[in-house]
């Protein structure tokens, strides 16, 4: 909003500068070789091959089903999380370790986690099975857990750290003037901490969108159920390296799109 | 019994994976004739070998070979998936011999005037393999057309994929997968932990699963043939060096130790 | 609201005994309207503790806290019908000004009700100028106008002040006595109000009661403190304050 007054503009020393500037490089300069040898004139031919239109679609589909679930069950996690602060010290940390782990955990061997869990000798899987004939990998399904497993941290992190920003003697003053509970929630934490799970969601969602490890590894790779655009553009670099640029130039403009249109409204930050 | 059975495969999954992840792996880094060159020591020469993966094993046992007949030399064995080290190599990843698990690979580095002969040094044809026990009976490729099996097989894109693709034409066999892999390992991992009932993998691969996996034996297999060759690149920093090893991978001492880990003679 | 209305406004009865960091923290006192009591004591004493036990905010462990002949001590706080200016202020960062002040009134009526009923007080706080900024934008002493007004926005019975002071700076600290002590004239209603400084205490009342360690060591007029400490603390308090 323009009507802040100017702060004087920090400036920033010489070696901070420098030094971020090279981190912004590294960034960003593997993204210019990628687009500088992006095939463009084959490009729109290439992107409408009927395998790339078949991965778009069902990786948009379980990023989009894996952003909500991890919604759904991300944002109580967080509030868990946020007020595990006055727990003992084990308890706190082992909550914390375990929200950590996927992000840790290679996602090949997280892939292999979830197949000894939910697979078909797996200690879930195999009396799923049993009881009702269902068997979970190699299925989409299986790819929304996959992209669960791997992109929920990333939202409940940004959760949590919103709800701290929240702080609690904000729905305390909210209290004293007659909100109840609900309307505490409603008209105070849910406004204050919305940002931060709108972050939280993009985050999630491209970190979903990109998931290739845990996929392949638990999901497997079939077109049209299971193989997403990370697999078939990695596949593609075994045979077509132009096919699997064009497939990565995809997944990037997606990401960016997503990113640049949620920028102003819901990143926090921005708002004075 | 069951969860017994399913660790163990949890083992052999995880073995398996270890194998793959293995290289890059250094040699031994002990001349074992530490007298012969006293002042050079071990820090001369490094030799960069991009070796297909189902090569990572015996590759590794040639480079200690190699390293004992050079003192001096230290061979480096990059592995991965053939068409992904082509496609390095063509990107200028600094490679002084390449082998690969298929001609299409090689074709791609030579087209790029980065190899001048390549010869082919070993052979390898596909097996089908189910986990410990055979639960769902298979007996032969036809098998692999009922629909209510799990399927694995490899991507066309990939070498053992496309051979998986003649031997099937050649059997007049249409199989129903449930998953297209990204290389041989991710086969053999699934068949090892029993998500799949049966695989198609190369016969050098089986050995690495142990006893987690069993094959069945189909005849039509014998006949599709994948050919692995290799070549000194033609860049490449000691030319001599990169000759001499792929002699010896080429030569009786490779013949010995890749017949021993079930490739075949070219 | 007018002067007239104190007379029908409630009293304050409390006798609260609440725990904090292991320690007891008891106090019992009345508050009538129109004649606010300055509770006084150094840091750490309770004080505090003692307003957030009025306010529901923490729980008693023995007592009673009455507004009238009305018992709230098992009420929620949203129930009680007390308002409390916390000492950082604490309004709702992502609220307006006019947000802000309307938020006790929005919680039982429509938006357009709650604008419409905040707008005298914009205009009685000299914050009209203010009305679409948010907190962040604000000074020290706009802020404590603002979390006044929204406290008393709400007709709350009692007003309960937490060191209003303390956050402003020493330039704007008299004009802003003498304006704190007007809007609380004004409502006309039970207050208590928390301070370490008796200039602040003496600007809104001339009733006190000091608060030690969780224990009341004395009660009275300001001036007959003054005349007879009863504990070092009170002696060197309003020796260092006095003119």
């Amino acid at each position: 909003m323009g009507r802040r007054t100017a702060e004087p503009a920090a400036r920033l020393s010489w070696p901070v500068a420098v030094l971020a500037v090279t981190a912004l490089a590294f960034l960003v300069l593997p993204i210019v070789g990628l687009i500088a040898r992006a095939p463009w004139g084959e490009l729109p031919e290439l992107l409408v091959r009927a395998p790339v239109l078949e991965a778009l679609v069902l990786s948009f589909g379980t990023a989009l089903g894996s952003t909500a679930i991890c919604l759904v069950f991300g944002v109580p996690l967080a509030t868990l999380l946020a007020r595990a602060g006055g727990w003992r010290a084990l308890p706190r940390r082992l909550l914390r370790a375990a929200v950590t782990v996927p992000l840790v955990l290679p996602p090949v061997v997280g892939g292999i986690a979830l197949l000894l869990l939910l697979g078909r000798r797996g200690l879930v899987g195999a009396p799923l099975e049993a009881a009702f004939g269902v068997t979970v990998p190699f299925t989409t399904g299986a790819v929304v857990i996959a992209q669960v497993f791997v992109a929920l941290p990333f939202l409940v992190f940004a959760v949590e750290g919103a709800l701290r920003s929240a702080n609690r003697r904000t729905e305390l003053a909210a209290a004293t003037l007659g909100a109840s509970r609900w309307q505490v929630f409603r008209f105070v934490t849910l406004p204050l901490v919305a940002p931060g799970v709108a972050a939280g969601a993009v985050l999630c969602f491209t970190r979903a969108l990109g998931e290739f490890g845990a996929t392949i590894t638990f999901a497997g790779s079939l077109p049209g159920v299971t193989r997403t655009l990370p697999i078939a553009s990695y596949l593609a670099m075994q045979s077509d390296p132009d096919e699997a640029v064009a497939l990565a130039l995809l997944l990037l403009a997606v990401s960016l799109v997503v990113l640049l249109s949620l920028r102003d409204r819901w990143v926090p930050g921005v708002r004075a | 019994m069951r969860r017994a059975g399913a660790s163990a495969a949890a083992m052999a999954a995880a073995s398996i994976l270890l194998a793959g992840c293995a290289a890059p792996s250094v040699g031994s880094p002990e001349p074992t004739t530490p007298t012969t060159t006293p002042a050079t020591g071990s820090a001369a020469t490094t030799l960069t070998v991009f070796a297909a993966a189902s090569l990572a094993t015996v590759f590794d046992e040639l480079a200690e070979r190699f390293e004992a007949e050079h003192p001096g030399v230290d061979v480096v064995v990059n592995s991965g998936g053939s068409g992904a080290l082509a496609e390095q190599i063509v990107q200028g990843a600094p490679a002084d011999v390449f082998a690969a698990a298929a001609e299409a690979p090689m074709q791609r580095v030579m087209e790029a005037g980065l190899v001048a002969a390549p010869v082919v040094f070993a052979t390898n044809s596909l097996e089908l393999v189910v986990p410990a026990g055979n639960p769902a009976g298979v007996t032969s490729l036809e098998d692999l057309e009922r629909e209510e099996l799990r399927i694995a097989l490899c991507d066309e894109s990939v070498p053992c994929g496309a051979a998986g693709v003649r031997l099937f034409a050649d059997a007049a066999v249409k199989p129903v997968p449930d998953t297209l892999e990204s290389d041989v390992t991710a086969v053999l991992t699934k068949v090892a932990l029993g998500e799949v009932d049966a695989g198609v993998v190369y016969r050098t691969d089986v050995r690495t699963a142990g006893d987690a996996v069993e094959r069945v034996v189909v005849p039509e297999a014998a006949s599709v043939v994948s050919r692995y060759p290799i070549a000194p690149m033609t860049d490449a920093a000691e030319p001599a060096i990169a000759a001499e090893f792929v002699q010896l991978v080429t030569g009786d001492a490779g013949r010995t130790v890749l017949e021993h880990a079930g490739f075949g003679a070219p | 609201m007018t002067a007239g209305d104190a007379a029908r406004r409630p009293a304050l009865h409390a006798d609260v005994r609440v725990v904090r960091g292991g320690s007891p923290i008891t106090a019992a006192f009345d508050v009538a309207p129109g004649r606010p009591l300055a509770i006084i004591g150094p840091n750490g004493a309770g004080k505090s503790s003692v307003l957030a036990a009025l306010a529901g905010l923490l729980p008693l462990a023995a007592g009673t806290v009455r507004i009238g002949g009305r018992s709230v001590d098992g009420l929620p706080p949203e129930h009680r019908r007390i308002g409390l200016v916390f000492q950082d202020y604490v309004l709702f960062p992502h609220l307006t000004v006019l947000d802000n002040i309307a938020f006790a009134v929005r919680m039982r009526a429509s938006r357009t009700t709650a604008r419409t009923a905040a707008e005298p007080w914009l205009d009685r706080y000299g914050l009209t100028a203010l009305a679409h900024r948010r907190p962040g934008e604000l000074s020290g002493g706009q802020a404590q106008r603002v979390a006044l007004a929204r406290a008393l926005a709400a007709e709350p019975d009692v007003l309960l002040l937490d060191e209003p002071m303390s956050a402003l700076d020493v330039e704007v600290r008299a004009e802003m006595r003498a304006e704190l002590a007007s809007h609380v004239r004004e409502f006309g209603g039970a207050t208590v109000l928390v301070t370490h400084s008796p200039a602040d205490a003496a600007a809104l009342t001339d009733s006190a009661l000091v608060l030690e360690s969780g224990r009341v060591t004395q009660r009275g007029t300001l001036a007959e403190l003054r005349a007879n400490p009863a504990t070092p603390y009170v002696e060197r308090l309003l020796e260092a304050s006095s003119d």
